[in-house]
């Protein structure tokens, strides 16, 4: 994108949550671990389609170049993620999605 | 094999917010729990459970993250500004010059620092997404990682930098480092007049997360006391 022409910098900042400091640390922790490169996962933000790379924050975009990277490294598979997405929508709204 | 890939499924939630780089005043999404936060959930607790790692490691990163900030930069630069055989040792080499001022790295990327003069002034950002002096400065803004910032740095410099309300004369270069994941950069900004005897910590005041990616200068003396 380097080049392209754009409109002006918003110079906008958001105090990061919790979760996004998360999704920041499996990044850093799986690859430190090898799990996957860095390159894998910009490869795989840059895979993501325009409207959805437009659509989706920052660590959005990365928790699910995370998830697709550690699937097609075998490390966890498609059918483990759906199983485990489906639990988290059962858990009460008060456990914040997390194990009680 | 893209039937293998996960999706955010966007229909289930009519409310998914755009991009942070694009909602300056996005809502406090916390208690929001979205398509995206349940798969870090998700992620999260299938590594745990298959002992790729561990709750204390991931809560370890987290605190590491909370604790960096621009004031370690801020202190590496008043240093180098007051200590002339560290400010040569930090432009030779800036990782181990760092480490000597007792930044710890998580990864193994190069630091290297470049020197605003009266004749060039530098910026820094990555095109390619996000890289960031983290080590130094702690998690990048939004800003910096917007399509605006990285798509204009590298094109028309000045403008982007005026937009900053930074105003440099014509005759002073501007350069631009584009970072990658192996290389980062960090600006050492020039030393405001009129902070001679300064110390140290007083001067590390002056010295902002902006000056330091290039953006800005760093502060005028009159305007901390």
């Amino acid at each position: 994108m380097g080049g392209l022409p754009a409109g002006p910098v918003v110079p906008a900042e958001h105090d990061y949550q919790l979760w996004e400091k998360r999704v920041d640390a499996l990044m850093v922790l799986c690859s430190s671990k090898r799990m996957f490169t860095v390159d894998e996962l910009r490869k795989g933000i840059e895979a993501l389609p325009p409207d959805a790379y437009d659509r989706m924050s920052y660590y959005e975009r990365w928790i699910t170049s995370i998830c697709n990277a550690l699937i097609h490294r075998g490390i966890i598979s498609i059918e483990e993620v759906r199983g485990k997405l489906a639990d988290i929508e059962q858990r009460p709204p008060e456990t914040a999605g997390e194990k009680g | 094999m893209p039937h293998d890939e996960v999706h955010e499924h966007h229909h289930d939630h009519p409310h998914v917010h755009g991009g942070a780089d694009h909602h300056p005043h996005r809502p406090d999404a916390d208690d929001t729990l979205t398509y995206c936060r349940r798969l870090e959930i998700a992620v999260r607790e299938l590594l745990i459970e298959k002992g790729h790692l561990t709750a204390d490691e991931i809560r370890g990163a987290v605190e590491r993250m909370d604790a960096r900030g621009p004031h370690l930069g801020a202190r590496v630069v008043a240093k180098a500004w007051t200590d002339p055989a560290f400010k040569v040792r930090l432009l030779a080499d800036g990782t181990a010059a760092c480490q000597e001022a007792g930044i710890t790295f998580d990864q193994s990327t190069r630091l290297i620092v470049v020197e605003n003069t009266p004749d060039t002034h530098n910026m820094v950002v990555c095109t390619l997404c996000s890289c960031y002096p983290r080590m130094v400065l702690g998690i990048p803004p939004d800003w910096y990682k917007s399509r605006a910032y990285r798509s204009r740095a590298v094109r028309e410099p000045r403008a982007v930098l005026r937009e900053f309300g930074t105003e440099l004369p014509d005759d002073m270069a501007v350069r631009v480092h584009d970072s990658t994941a192996d290389m980062r950069y960090l600006v050492l900004p020039m030393r405001p007049a009129g902070t001679e005897g300064w110390s140290e910590e007083r001067l590390a005041a002056l010295v902002t997360r902006d000056a330091m990616i290039g953006v800005t200068q760093a502060k005028a003396p009159d305007s901390v006391t």
